[in-house]
């Protein structure tokens, strides 16, 4: 079962190491099944360029299943790809028709500089979770877990933000390349939860002075990291952000 | 072929009654004063519930703490695919659960071959794991009135499960990754990303430290510490395709196997029942449908071999719902094993369904009808979506197709009570121990094995060795840091000189086809001993054929898998000697040779009711069998019946 096969072309963003200029370079690649993932496919031309003497394309990815955000290619000029809320590694090529270009960019953003090839260092992320994306509490300190009451909507609003799985697509997508949606996600699900008010005040500014530190851009509600993100994290956490953020910058005591 | 140990190992488990024995334990194990333990350095190995979880706990304690992934990100650990849910014996629901019910259950489900006290302790301390995580703002689903909700998984008759909707496994990481995190911030954890751990170090006898490789740079780091603490997760990819992620190895917990720590019922491997079929040669992975669907779901194939018809214009009365006719008290609900072989039956005698004829159908047709499609979004949301996205079919309009996939590996490094290995110093939590599970992990246990070992275990037992060893400081330049870093410097340049004609992929999807076959669902001794063959002429091929191109001093991802590859070529012999030498079957190791007339697995108590502990002698030599002989005295033996 092969379901139609397609011939493409790839220009693929080639980078030897962090230093190295790189450039695009474009590769013949026949014989792809549509019922193929996108990233099948870019293993179908890595044992073809590993056979005929050439270094395969480094790409990063894990899980291909859509949930531990590894994978971050921008295809055509979209992150992740065409298709709605679905990660590099759930794409197929289905998506596309016999005869196309397909040109494939790590992530770009100063903050995410590049390692090799479309590899990418996003450790900009965890440097922001550590400035606070987390409750305070040790490990045994726990009351019962039904004693903190959480109503169903509210608990609706938390998962839909913690949802987010880390990828940049939103860095990615945005002209800015802000990180604001990624720090909303975070800051929404802990500011709406009891678990999280707290440090309601401390999590949101510091959180945001990391993500000025690290270099990432700044927000001017295009939305197109919405439009972009595979957890299908809304711009209200962006709004609700906003609002925290002014909250506690007249209320958080220095 | 197989050298049996005279004396049998000592699992070091306590005197007295199981459910007692966790709590004198921890009165009587040594403990390190609260102001020395930043004295103590611990190397944490893998970022995942178990590893993260240790990693933070064991930094809020005051040890100082490294920790090493080998993603670029301790957050992407592979615990992060788990969809369905948690265990705890909270018994919220009213069900009558209870913590001896959960201990129970879960001997039963592993089919007689855990360690009772093990199971005992991760039942007692299930539900301080679900605290933890709340306290966390770990987002688990809830009842209108704002309490915890709950839903049933395999091999249970009461509702004990706690989820995040279809990824619990990504909230509970998030909430241990969050943990670490702060932990970092505060100076306590140095994390090390893009790492991956090539060799152990042991001084004196102990394990001592790591050789790693910065998988950015190439460069190799040798690491010292007190105490060693493995969390590398499982060996499922030695199938090749499993429903592991990509990266997922072996390596870390075969260095250490190979320095002397006994790896522990290798051929105990779950293969999952409801996962996504395979498509093509191109396959890379294969994706998990969560157990949970089975609370929905209904596994049928049509009654009629040649039925040409679709499947939602198929009556009821030309649908066989097996798993419901074969088993009527758990019905969906059996556990894995059970359910696997049951779908492979009715493939192997021709009633599969979908092009290949190797797939059953999972239909949610009667759920939707009964409790309508925005409750069922509600329950498993992103899982219907996923399957779409891989499959372009629509689960709420026709029924999912899945088949048997290999998930979970219930073996792993031999481990004793307080978690530690044979090898002193280096503690193995997780999947990458055997413990807890025996021959088969009942759903939603596994991310409470994870977080158990690694918040309510860990903190606990590693203070006894700590405070008892004498533990001088090691050098860097230590003759046996610097013999480790050459060995790993060694097998890197080795790997890269060959420069062969074939891919490490293609060894690897051989490897995984020959494992699949031979020693998957159903194993025999014929197929065993030629899988065994097989193994080792594939393996040296790969070491005189192997293709690696580029240099060691850069990222190299072909050199990243040939390495894990080079060691699955290892492992691989080891799982088919110990099906070989197990000669019953029990759980997910399953012996045509010994089953009942209805199909069902036939233990033999009598002559294997132990835990066989392999210890490495050499590459390809006869391998030292240790066993630990188990006893059941609170859980007497029966034949696990699910009918």
């Amino acid at each position: 079962m092969s379901g139609d096969l397609l011939s493409l072309t790839l220009r693929i963003w080639r980078q030897a190491g962090p230093d190295d200029r790189g450039g695009f370079r474009d590769y013949k690649l026949s014989g792809v099944s549509t019922h193929m993932s996108f990233l099948e496919m870019l293993d179908v031309l890595n044992e073809q360029l590993i056979e005929s003497g050439e270094e395969p394309v480094a790409f990063d990815h894990d899980c291909r299943e859509g949930i531990c955000g590894t994978c971050s290619l921008m295809i055509n000029g979209q992150a992740h790809g065409p298709d709605n809320a679905t990660t590099t590694c759930q794409l197929h090529m289905r998506r596309f028709k016999d005869g196309d270009l397909i040109v494939i960019e790590p992530w770009r953003a100063s903050a995410f500089p590049v390692i090799r090839d479309l590899v990418v260092n996003r450790s900009a992320f965890d440097r922001i979770v550590q400035a606070g994306g987390y409750v305070s509490v040790n490990t045994g300190n726990a009351p019962d877990g039904n004693a903190i009451s959480v109503p169903g909507k509210t608990q609706e609003v938390a998962m839909d933000a913690a949802a987010c799985i880390g990828c940049g697509a939103c860095v990615a997508a945005c002209k800015n390349a802000s990180a604001m949606l990624f720090v909303a996600a975070k800051v929404s699900q802990m500011a709406v939860l009891p678990q999280g008010q707290p440090e309601r005040g401390e999590r949101v500014l510091n959180m945001v002075a990391q993500m000025d530190q690290e270099g990432f851009g700044h927000c001017t509600n295009t939305n197109e990291c919405e439009a972009a993100c595979p957890a299908e994290i809304s711009v209200r956490n962006i709004a609700r952000l906003n609002r925290e953020f002014i909250r506690a910058s007249l209320t958080t005591g220095s | 072929m197989v050298r049996v140990a005279s004396e049998t190992l000592n699992s070091r488990v306590p005197e007295g009654p199981v459910d007692q024995i966790w709590d004198k334990h921890r009165f009587n194990m040594k403990l390190v004063n609260p102001a020395n333990k930043r004295k103590f350095s611990v190397i944490v190995v893998g970022t995942g519930l178990a590893g993260g979880a240790a990693a933070a706990s064991l930094a809020e304690l005051g040890y100082h703490v490294k920790s090493f992934c080998f993603q670029d990100s301790p957050r992407r650990a592979h615990s992060i695919a788990a969809q369905g849910g948690i265990n705890a014996a909270k018994n919220y629901p009213n069900d009558g659960d209870s913590i001896w019910r959960l201990f129970y259950d879960t001997v039963k489900g592993g089919d007689y071959r855990a360690r009772e006290a093990n199971v005992y302790r991760l039942a007692q301390v299930s539900n301080s794991i679900i605290d933890q995580c709340v306290a966390q703002g770990v987002p688990f689903a809830r009842e209108y009135g704002g309490t915890l909700a709950n839903r049933s998984f395999g091999g249970a008759q009461v509702s004990r499960t706690f989820y995040c909707r279809g990824q619990t496994g990504q909230q509970l990481l998030l909430g241990a990754y969050q943990a670490m995190m702060r932990q970092v911030h505060l100076g306590k954890i140095e994390m090390y990303a893009r790492r991956e751990m090539l060799e152990l170090v042991v001084v004196d006898g102990l394990a001592r430290g790591i050789v790693v490789r910065n998988l950015a740079t190439g460069k190799l780091e040798t690491h010292t510490a007190d105490a060693v603490v493995l969390c590398t997760g499982g060996y499922g990819n030695v199938y090749y395709l499993s429903t592991n992620a990509k990266g997922c190895n072996v390596t870390a917990a075969w260095r250490c196997h190979k320095r002397g720590a006994y790896f522990a019922n290798p051929c105990y491997t779950q293969i999952h029942p409801t996962c996504i079929p395979v498509s093509g040669d191109y396959q890379s992975k294969l994706t998990l449908m969560s157990e949970s669907l089975r609370n929905d779901g209904r596994v049928w194939v049509p009654k009629d071999p040649n039925e040409k018809r679709s499947a939602s214009s198929i009556p009821e009365e030309d649908r066989d719902y097996y798993l419901e006719r074969r088993y009527p008290s758990f019905g969906n609900l059996v556990p894995r094993d059970v359910a696997s072989r049951a779908s492979k039956e009715r493939c192997d005698a021709g009633y599969g369904v979908g092009d290949t004829g190797l797939a059953v159908y999972l239909d949610f047709r009667d759920a939707i009808q009964r409790a309508g499609e925005d409750a069922i979004r509600k329950r498993y949301g992103n899982l219907f979506h996923m399957y779409e996205k891989i499959t372009a079919e629509n689960p709420y309009q026709v029924p999912m197709k899945i088949y048997p996939a290999v998930h979970y590996t219930m073996g792993g490094l031999w481990v004793d009570y307080n978690l530690m290995s044979n090898l002193p110093g280096l503690f193995v939590l997780g999947e990458a121990n055997f413990s807890d599970h025996g021959a088969n992990r009942l759903g939603a246990s596994a991310l409470m094995q994870g977080l158990s070992d690694g918040y309510f275990v860990i903190p606990y037992t590693i203070g006894d060795h700590l405070a008892k060893s004498a533990l001088p400081p090691v050098p860097e330049d230590h003759p046996a840091c610097l013999e480790a870093a050459q060995a790993a410097e060694g097998r890197l340049d080795k790997l890269l000189d060959i420069q062969g004609r074939r891919t490490v992929d293609s060894f690897h999807r051989e490897l995984g086809g020959i494992i699949w076959d031979h020693c998957g669902m159903a194993r025999n001794k014929d197929g065993l001993e030629k899988a065994i063959g097989q193994i080792r002429d594939l393996r040296d091929q790969f070491w005189k054929d192997v293709r690696v191109l580029g240099s060691g001093e850069t990222l190299n991802q072909s050199l990243e898998k040939a390495g894990r590859v080079a060691d699955f070529l290892e492992f691989g012999e080891l799982m088919c000697v110990d099906a070989l030498n197990r000669e019953e079957s029990c759980g997910g190791h399953f012996r045509e040779e010994h089953q009942t007339p209805e199909g069902e697995a036939q233990r033999n108590d009598q002559d294997f009711s132990y835990v066989a502990a392999w210890e490495f002698t050499g590459v390809g030599k006869e391998c030292t069998l240790h066993k630990e002989e188990l006893k059941f005295p609170n859980v007497p033996p029966t034949t696990r019946s699910y009918k």
